[in-house]
């Protein structure tokens, strides 16, 4: 990017003034390396957030901001309903609620490397993972509008998990305000032979060990040693989020042909957010959140099941569970004053600090933790929010962090600089078990393919948006 | 010239392209440049057939509700094709798509497409008189 036309705030702040058609400046979070090796079309993508309706503050892109379509990815835009603000389906994205969760296994370095391969594979089996995979839990029409209302709580309540899991997903498991009846008939078709799949692409399930402590007092908050070993999950909504997403850009782009809106990208289509389609959006977007939110919970209890296979009596504690594509209601303070805005993060974390409602106990005095997955060949992250009487909302992107490396090649790219077969092996010789059914696909997710997610962290921690507290190194990989 | 598909260059997703003669063989060609994310095309037996319809009110829309829908069957029957027969009539496209199971085994998917974008969205003529019609995919 060149940054010529930006003005430098602070050393990890870079600020677009507001100009034509933009209603607030933009500002985008970075090391000057970093802003270097973003693509133009970042910057231009946040000045066309910044010209949406209502929009709050500034439109905002994290350290690991790349070109997506109508919104920047690692973008966030906060929009106030009293003020005409909007939602837009693009500027959520087509993965609602994809997210991480992070789980503590008991188990320590040592214990790992004596059942490393026999776990690999007990979680390769137990986990549906890649294209046309199915899950076995088929819902009746009744059960799917249970699911949708009740997210995680739901799968609990049938078994899948444990009600201690709840508090630590954002929304306590279930997202308030979804209105199953606004999913159509389409989504829940595609989400008939999906529920609890990994899915394809940049999703994972990962056995980690914390290769080092960055901050101990945080750490120790979190129940995080070095040389302890961690599980993460990484994916989405599945085909229920991806039809939703489809289904309400269409009805946006329809409205907006029909209301004469000026569009700057039709990806910007957006419905006021006291609207019916506004409304309709909100609810059925929620519904898609619970079905994330219930698709990691049957996940976490199928790897549970695996690791007993193999571990018998391994107890898997939740750590935490974010969601990073989503549009949801919250409370900042802006000018002074709270204010009821509706958050876009779309490719970033929520990052709330400490001492925020919302958190469960344990980790209401030190933050929310904030999970950033890597690739299958370098490290992951746990960050915590950070407080908020640090300053306004706005001064820390409404309280958002960045969500992984962020892609630095093409997939076209790097399937013509590496090949699966090599990938798996030189990860293996690195002590790194992976299992999938694709090796196109791993060749796409090739380490190298990505940004390096260490300074995207260094950055994210630099510009006060977080604050690193471990680095994971991942152990065994189940990718789609 | 010859009816072609190719992917275009997006950093974080793909660029879908069909070119060809006429607008309903671009939009057949955009459909197997679809398919070949997933998998090769020409290691798709074509046996299954599934009848698509869609209706939008200008080429643009109709080349995202057409990629959707075939996004929709493939995932919903699990299914990839290999073979298209559009017809377009105005602001209708009825077609027919040609395929079968996805085996991760013979068709080794490297990964499942989410759904069309507005993004790199265009149909319309080039230079030598094609038709042309591309989107980005979310994968």
């Amino acid at each position: 990017m060149d940054t010529m036309r930006l003005e430098r705030v602070r050393e990890f702040e870079w600020r677009i003034p507001a100009t034509g058609p933009m209603r607030v400046p933009g500002v985008i979070f970075a090391s000057e390396q970093l802003l270097r090796e973003m693509d133009d079309n970042v910057a231009h993508q946040v000045r066309n957030v910044a010209s949406l309706p209502g929009i709050v503050g500034a439109s905002y892109a994290m350290p690991d901001a790349h070109w997506g379509y109508g919104f920047p990815i690692g973008g966030v835009a906060a929009f106030d309903p009293a003020e005409g603000g909007v939602v837009s389906a693009g500027g959520v994205g087509f993965d609602i609620s994809c997210g991480v969760r992070t789980l503590h296994t008991g188990l320590t370095r040592g214990d790992l490397q004596r059942v490393k391969a026999p776990l690999a594979q007990a979680l390769y089996g137990a986990v549906p993972a890649g294209v046309g995979s199915t899950g076995t839990i088929h819902l009746s029409a009744h059960e799917m509008d249970a699911m949708l209302a009740g997210g995680a709580a739901w799968a609990v309540s049938r078994g899948w998990g444990r009600r201690e899991d709840l508090p630590h997903i954002e929304e306590h498991g279930s997202m308030a305000g979804a209105l199953p009846e606004a999913v159509s008939e389409q989504a829940r078709k595609r989400q008939r032979n999906e529920m609890g799949t990994l899915g394809s692409g940049n999703h994972y399930l990962e056995v980690q060990e914390v290769e080092a402590v960055l901050d101990r007092d945080l750490a120790a908050a979190f129940g995080l040693h070095q040389g302890d070993v961690v599980m993460s999950i990484h994916c989405g909504s599945r085909g229920l989020g991806h039809q939703v997403a489809t289904d309400y850009q269409r009805r946006m782009v329809n409205e907006a042909a029909r209301e004469g809106r000026a569009l700057p990208d039709r990806e910007l289509a957006w419905a006021p957010i006291e609207s019916e389609l506004g409304t309709a959006y909100l609810g059925a977007m929620g519904a898609a959140i619970n079905c994330a939110l219930a698709n990691r919970q049957i996940i976490t209890a199928l790897a549970r099941d695996a690791f007993d296979a193999v571990i018998p009596g391994a107890q898997l504690s939740l750590l935490y569970d974010v969601s990073h594509n989503t549009c949801k209601r919250e409370t900042h303070r802006v000018d002074g004053r709270e204010r009821e805005l509706y958050v876009h993060r779309k490719g970033a974390t929520r990052a709330w600090g400490a001492g925020r409602e919302g958190l469960p106990e344990g980790l209401k005095a030190v933050g929310q933790p904030v999970l950033i997955g890597g690739t299958m060949g370098t490290h992951s992250y746990i960050l915590a929010g950070n407080s908020q009487d640090e300053g306004e909302g706005e001064a820390h992107g409404f309280s958002s962090a960045c969500h992984g490396a962020g892609r630095a090649m093409s997939r076209r790219q790097a399937t013509r600089t590496w090949n699966g077969r090599d990938v798996v092996k030189e990860l293996e010789t690195r002590g790194v078990l992976v299992r999938s059914p694709s090796l196109k696909g791993i060749a796409e997710e090739a380490p190298g393919a990505y940004k390096d997610v260490s300074a995207v962290v260094d950055a994210t921690q630099r510009a006060g948006l977080a604050r690193a507290v471990a680095r994971l190194r991942p152990v065994v990989c189940i990718k789609g | 010239m010859t009816n072609r598909w190719e992917h275009f260059h997006h950093q974080s997703d793909i660029g879908v392209r069909g070119i060809a003669d006429t607008l309903a063989g671009a939009f057949e060609q955009a459909a197997l440049a679809l398919t070949a994310v997933v998998t090769d095309p020409a290691g798709v037996t074509a046996g299954e057939e599934v009848i698509i319809h869609c209706e939008a009110p200008d080429p643009e829309l109709l080349l995202v509700d057409w990629l959707n829908a075939v996004i929709y069957e493939m995932a919903v029957r699990g299914m990839v094709f290999g073979g298209f027969t559009v017809h377009i009539d105005g602001q209708r496209l009825t077609a027919e798509a040609r395929g079968e199971g996805v085996e991760v085994a013979r068709h080794a998917p490297a990964v499942e497409v989410k759904g069309a974008t507005y993004s790199g969205l265009q149909v319309g003529r080039n230079e030598a008189g094609e038709w042309v019609a591309q989107a980005v995919v979310d994968v």
